[in-house]
């Protein structure tokens, strides 16, 4: 039999030698996901099973001991601590993500609106703290963030904390130094979209008479949104998993997911109920990076005609 | 079908533009137009990138802000008032389509926004969009589209809004050349039925001829010349203008008597008198005589360098004194190429530049 011929990029080849050097080419990629992705998830997905022997051991034996433990079934029966860890990463997570999208517009567009030699070296200047170890600059924080240091000062001339409170450590503190380093990355793709903004359907919707928000949801949202989908992911998902930050600036009661992770693998020697929490924070990130790609297209005003019919 | 705007007391609709300048940085885009564009009108814009004619059109749309100088509606000074106040409409050079929204939302946009009543907008974006010739294209999505669908969408988008000027700016550029031709056609006779003002940039001079009513001939900033297409094709003031608009063969000379020149090519006879003693004349390729003698006056001697067959003409060049003058002719001349013929340049046909 005749192998069928086709022309890809000018040279004639066959389907056969096309999907080889199709493999050939994915096989790096592949290779590094594998290695380094699924192999890990699956131990950890093994582990997660197992169980703590004594002294920090792991015993093989299968066992549901860690999801119960995930959702609060401990040896004193159930008590909302682990849930409520969850629940206050994942509103941190996605308070960081909405403040850190926020804060990315009026600079995005700031700096696309000065001259283009000085565009570079301004987004520059953002993206520069992230160069710094996280750990440095969490501890930047908490020295500016000290009972005797102006911001608290400030904070307590306002009555935005009691005489006696200090900034750091709490909650506050932790939401400060996660946007702080979460913002460069939410920045840099918003400011992408910005920079590249088509402005003549600005000066269209103008044109026709439209009013701010009109302008912005028309000619603006629909060219921007792309950028600020990829934002939105590039902060959430590190944002899930974060512990130094809170681990340095929030004091025992402010535990974050990452943290619990964290202790498990450390001090507290469970690395089955380690993995098991572990695991359940790919979940998460993954089930909403799925659910954000659908809700996130559906962000995009349609045809509003059809909607009238 | 598109009513057109009652009439009105004369000059209501008449646009005016007095000394406006403007400059971006130190570079002085506008230096001082004043125009005057009567209602109904379709007025070109002509240069090449650079002379400020888009400048000059923004300006008058609202999007820029003129450092000098006055813009008036008849007696409105639209100088204060931002686009989406003025009552004119912009059809953009790349057309600006809103790409999320079907083509009957993008006609509907600027009616939605005053907040015409449903049955009214429907009716109003429909007949616009008969008019147009896109009415089956209602429920597309722009994306779809080929240029010269979206250049309709974006002209029947801006139409719908009854403008009491409508600003084009280099609408057919992007377009393919025999497609461009259609739609010349239509936009010239759009403008007629509709009689709105058009005021239409461009950079060519084709479609500045075949479509105005006025052209105006646009370089660095000022306005060079203007006047009908016929005028300003057949009497250039300038050799940039002769130049710009069709061939010109170009000829340098010296004032030899009031009516007398000594040119590159051989002493001429000038039908007025320049203002300059060395200057230049200009004569279209259309315009030289191809002679076997030399008895009419200015007739010059030449060798035929090159002929081309153009289909409805030959394009001679044909070499007087070294300098190489093209030539067109009827089809049926038979010049042979290094034939020794006679150039008759009629002295009306002559043009007396003013540089």
């Amino acid at each position: 039999m005749i192998e069928r011929t086709e022309i890809f990029e000018g040279k004639v080849t066959t389907r056969g030698r096309m999907l080889r050097m199709g493999a050939l080419l994915s096989a790096p990629g592949l290779l590094w996901l594998g290695v380094f992705l699924l192999l890990p998830m699956l131990g950890l997905c093994v582990l997660a099973f197992a169980s703590r022997g004594n002294y920090g051991a792991v015993e093989w034996s299968f066992s549901l001991g860690n999801v119960k433990r995930l959702f609060g079934f401990g040896l004193f029966g159930w008590t909302p601590d682990t849930l409520m860890i969850l629940l206050r990463s994942a509103v941190l997570a996605v308070g960081t993500t909405a403040l850190c999208v926020t804060l990315s517009f009026p600079l995005a567009f700031w700096i696309a609106g000065r001259p283009k030699e000085n565009r570079n070296l301004l987004m520059a200047l953002v993206m520069v703290p992230s160069c710094t170890n996280l750990v440095i600059r969490t501890y930047a924080w908490m020295l500016a963030l000290e009972a005797q240091m102006p911001p608290a000062w400030l904070a307590r001339w306002t009555g935005l904390i009691g005489p006696e409170d200090s900034l750091y450590p709490g909650s506050m503190a932790v939401f400060l130094g996660m946007v702080s380093s979460m913002l460069p990355f939410a920045a840099l793709p918003i400011y992408t979209a910005v920079e590249r903004l088509d402005w003549s359907l600005v000066e269209a919707a103008r044109d026709l008479y439209a009013k701010a928000f009109s302008t912005f949801r028309h000619a603006i949202l629909p060219q921007v949104l792309p950028g600020t989908v990829a934002a939105v992911i590039l902060t959430l998902v590190p944002s899930l998993g974060m512990f130094v930050v809170s681990d340095l600036l929030g004091g025992a009661r402010n535990m974050l997911i990452g943290n619990l992770i964290q202790q498990q693998f450390g001090s507290a020697s469970d690395w089955p109920y380690g993995a098991m929490v572990g695991m359940f924070l790919v979940l998460t990130s993954l089930l909403s990076l799925a659910v954000f790609q659908r809700w996130g297209g559906g962000l995009v005003p349609k045809n509003t005609v059809e909607e009238r019919r | 079908m598109f009513e057109p705007t009652p009439p009105l007391a004369d000059g209501v609709l008449d646009l005016h533009l007095s000394g406006i300048h403007k400059s971006f940085g130190d570079h002085d885009v506008l230096r001082g137009i004043s125009m005057d564009i009567t209602d109904g009108e379709f007025v070109t814009l002509l240069g090449p990138s650079g002379c400020g004619k888009t400048t000059l059109l923004r300006i008058i749309a609202g999007f820029e802000g003129a450092d000098q100088g006055k813009v008036m509606l008849g007696k409105l000074d639209m100088g204060p008032l931002p686009a989406h106040k003025r009552p004119v409409n912009t059809v953009f050079q790349n057309y600006a389509i809103f790409p999320h929204l079907s083509v009957f939302e993008n006609v509907a946009f600027g009616l939605r926004s005053r907040k015409i009543a449903d049955s009214e907008l429907r009716q109003r974006v429909m007949s616009m969009m008969e008019l147009i010739r896109i009415a089956d294209l209602a429920d597309r999505q722009p994306l779809t589209l080929s240029g010269g669908q979206r250049q309709r969408v974006a002209l029947a988008r801006a139409l719908v809004n009854e403008p009491d000027v409508l600003l084009l700016d280099e609408p057919l550029s992007a377009i393919d050349a025999s497609l461009r031709h259609d739609l010349q056609v239509e936009l010239k006779s759009l403008q007629r039925r509709t009689t709105i003002t058009f005021i239409l940039v461009t950079h060519d001079q084709d479609e500045a001829i075949a479509v105005s009513d006025r052209i105006m001939v646009m370089k660095d900033g000022l306005i060079e010349q203007q006047g009908s297409p016929e005028d300003v094709y057949e009497r250039p003031v300038s050799r940039f203008v002769a130049e710009f608009l069709g061939h010109a063969n170009i000829l340098s000379a010296k004032r030899m008597g009031s009516l007398q020149a000594r040119t590159s090519v051989g002493d001429l006879v000038l039908p007025s008198e320049p203002s300059w003693s060395e200057g230049t004349l200009a004569i279209r390729p259309e315009d030289i005589e191809v002679r076997d003698s030399g008895d009419a006056p200015n007739s010059l001697p030449g060798c035929v360098q090159e002929r081309l067959f153009r289909g409805d003409h030959w394009e001679l060049r044909v070499d007087l004194q070294g300098q190489l003058v093209r030539v067109i002719t009827e089809p049926d001349q038979e010049n042979q190429i290094g034939q020794n013929v006679f150039l008759e340049m009629p002295p009306d046909d002559l043009q007396v530049l003013r540089d």
